[in-house]
């Protein structure tokens, strides 16, 4: 524990080592630096297409290539994905439920110095419109890791969501499993409230629950790495026995990890909640740590909020 | 390698077959009361042309892995698609006439996952010819020699998209890749070049590294030549063919207005009398 890997990077290469013995699946690129795959054609130079700056047709000669029977993983920047090519993830991969895994990299506030036209801060919220679509964040590199290989094994529309920055490993490599749909408890210091969080961001809730542990407060983090389909028996069990929730997610407030499970808990057992997120406004340049401090996305902050929940129980 | 030329029977059987394909255009749109019969009639030879001569499909087996592929980018005139499909044995003829109604197979615009022989789903204008390229890259990957062709209409390509695969299909020397663009000078709107300029087509095609080939749309033999010549280029190749939007049926070519509207049950009358009368365009 505490190694430091980007989950992007821990995902690309490691499906450029599935690649090394499993032929059946090929990687389609932009001309963008995003997880390693750019280098997928120096090793098997058959199986990468290069589609250049053009994401829109990069999504369409997925579709086509996925159409033909081929499993297909493009690359590109979370935002150009979502945005650039949403109709085409929509319309030609989405609805006729193609076998294309979509890598979005450079998710959130944590890119940092490219500032808000980089920072994808509503791909999740896009994505997990679609029908058909999956829609899944590794918290650090061992579950990138082990992610690349479910990924590979997968069937349909599928957006990975991955970040751009090293974070430290929260999972160790021994005993983290992945299991598709199904909510992983991470800590679980009692039952005063839940931190469901999605991404890189869990190293924080991890960090708050200890704090808060210390001052009384007896917290259960559950790592929601399967935002689609939410495991919402996992949701709302969460409500039911700790009586508050709390989302931690590096996306906006509306629509992402936070309006979904608020959705499972307003309709089955509601609670009272808290959404930790990007709030209403454009990310900017700047040091990461700071841009998150300024959204209430510290560990500091996220105490903060956390205690005026459990305050909310009543 | 099959039908790679034709005979002046062929020419006479796919001229006949294209009345019949003419007449389930109109009937099916008014059976629908909705539709897009204009783009559907400019593509008729062509359509008939590739789904009963040149592809190399078998109708009992649609997913054939090495079936030839035709992408119908411009998927508003699927009634076409819809009628050559029927014809050639896809499916029953006589779904032809549920055509946008609920529950039926025939969507509005072409569903791969509910039609046999729909080789895509398309709709949405400028697609196509990606999906096409990675059609067309998986042959090469795999080593199959089927050809992958996509029929767009000369409006869809403002769509900057369309540029894009174009300048893709070049880079990777995609030679069993055709385009067709139904160059019927008319979008929904009124004339295309009074909308947005897409002339001098094929100059742009040209510097985007492609084949040109330009022919009468509505001339079988010319439509099969160019077909022929088209799967014998080195290159990515495009058919620019000319046609008349609603050709066939007098009141509605070259007028934008039956770009998507159904005939009422007189001017059904009618437009199948044309065609009936007519036969051969």
């Amino acid at each position: 524990m505490g190694k430091t890997l980007a989950t992007r990077m821990a995902f690309g290469h490691e499906i450029i080592e599935i690649a090394k013995t499993n032929p059946n699946f090929v990687v389609c690129n932009a001309d963008t630096k995003t997880c390693g795959l750019e280098k997928f054609g120096k090793y098997f130079p058959e199986r990468e297409f290069s589609f250049g700056i053009a994401e829109q047709n990069l999504v369409g000669g997925a579709a086509g290539l996925a159409a033909c029977g081929n499993k297909v993983f493009l690359a590109t920047f979370a935002v150009f994905a979502s945005m650039r090519a949403c109709e085409q993830v929509r319309t030609f991969v989405c609805y006729p439920n193609l076998n294309v895994t979509i890598i979005g990299t450079h998710a959130g506030l944590q890119v940092g110095g490219d500032g808000a036209t980089h920072a994808a801060i509503e791909d999740v919220a896009i994505m997990r419109a679609f029908p058909n679509m999956t829609v899944v964040q590794p918290a650090d590199a061992v579950s990138a890791k082990i992610l690349a290989h479910a990924a590979v094994d997968f069937t349909g529309p599928l957006y990975v969501r991955l970040h751009r920055n090293p974070v430290p490993d929260v999972y160790d490599p021994e005993t983290y499993q992945f299991v598709w749909g199904k909510a992983n408890t991470v800590a679980d210091y009692g039952t005063d409230m839940t931190m469901i969080v999605s991404g890189i961001l869990l190293k924080k809730a991890l960090d708050a629950a200890a704090i808060l542990n210390e001052q009384g407060i007896k917290v259960r983090v559950l790592d929601m790495a399967t935002i689609k389909p939410l495991d919402n028996e996992a949701v709302i069990k969460a409500a039911r026995e700790t009586g508050a929730v709390m989302t931690i997610e590096d996306h906006t407030i509306f629509g992402g990890l936070g309006s979904a499970v608020a959705e499972v808990i307003v309709e089955n057992c509601p609670v009272p909640m808290q959404r930790i997120g990007i709030q209403d406004k454009f990310g900017e340049s700047g040091d990461p740590e700071l841009l998150y401090r300024d959204h209430g996305m510290d560990v500091e902050s996220i105490v903060e909020k956390a205690k005026a929940l459990v305050a909310r129980k009543g | 390698m099959n039908h790679n030329y034709f005979t002046q029977q062929d020419v006479e059987r796919l001229e006949e077959q294209a009345v019949q394909i003419r007449r389930d255009i109109i009937s099916m749109i008014h059976a629908a009361k909705a539709g897009h019969p204009g783009g559907s009639l400019s593509a008729v030879e062509m359509v008939t042309a590739l789904y009963f001569h040149v592809l190399n499909i078998d109708p009992q087996n649609p997913r054939w892995p090495d079936r030839d592929r035709f992408i119908l980018s411009k998927g508003h005139s699927c009634p076409v698609l819809y009628a050559a499909l029927a014809r050639r044995g896809y499916f029953d003829p006589a779904i032809l006439n549920t055509l946008r109604q609920y529950h039926s197979i025939l969507q509005g615009h072409p569903d791969m996952n509910k039609v046999p022989g729909i080789d895509m789903t398309a709709g949405s204008l400028g697609n196509g010819l990606s999906v096409g390229v990675g059609m067309a890259l998986s042959g090469k990957l795999h080593h199959q020699d089927y050809m992958t062709y996509v029929m767009l209409g000369d409006g869809e390509i403002q769509e900057g998209m369309v540029w894009e695969a174009a300048m893709a299909a070049n880079h990777h020397n995609l030679k069993n890749l055709v385009a067709i663009v139904d160059c019927n000078g008319v979008q929904i709107n009124g004339w295309t070049n009074e909308i947005m300029t897409v002339e001098p087509i094929a100059d742009k095609w040209r510097a985007f590294g492609w084949r040109v080939v330009e022919v009468n749309g509505h001339n079988m033999k010319d439509v099969l030549t160019a077909l022929h010549t088209a799967k014998t280029m080195r290159h990515p190749t495009v058919i620019l063919m000319r046609t008349v939007k609603g050709k066939g049926v007098s009141f509605m070519e070259d007028d934008c207005i039956w770009h998507g509207q159904a005939p009422d049950d007189e001017q059904m009358v009618k437009a199948i009398a044309e065609i009936d009368v007519g036969g051969v365009v």
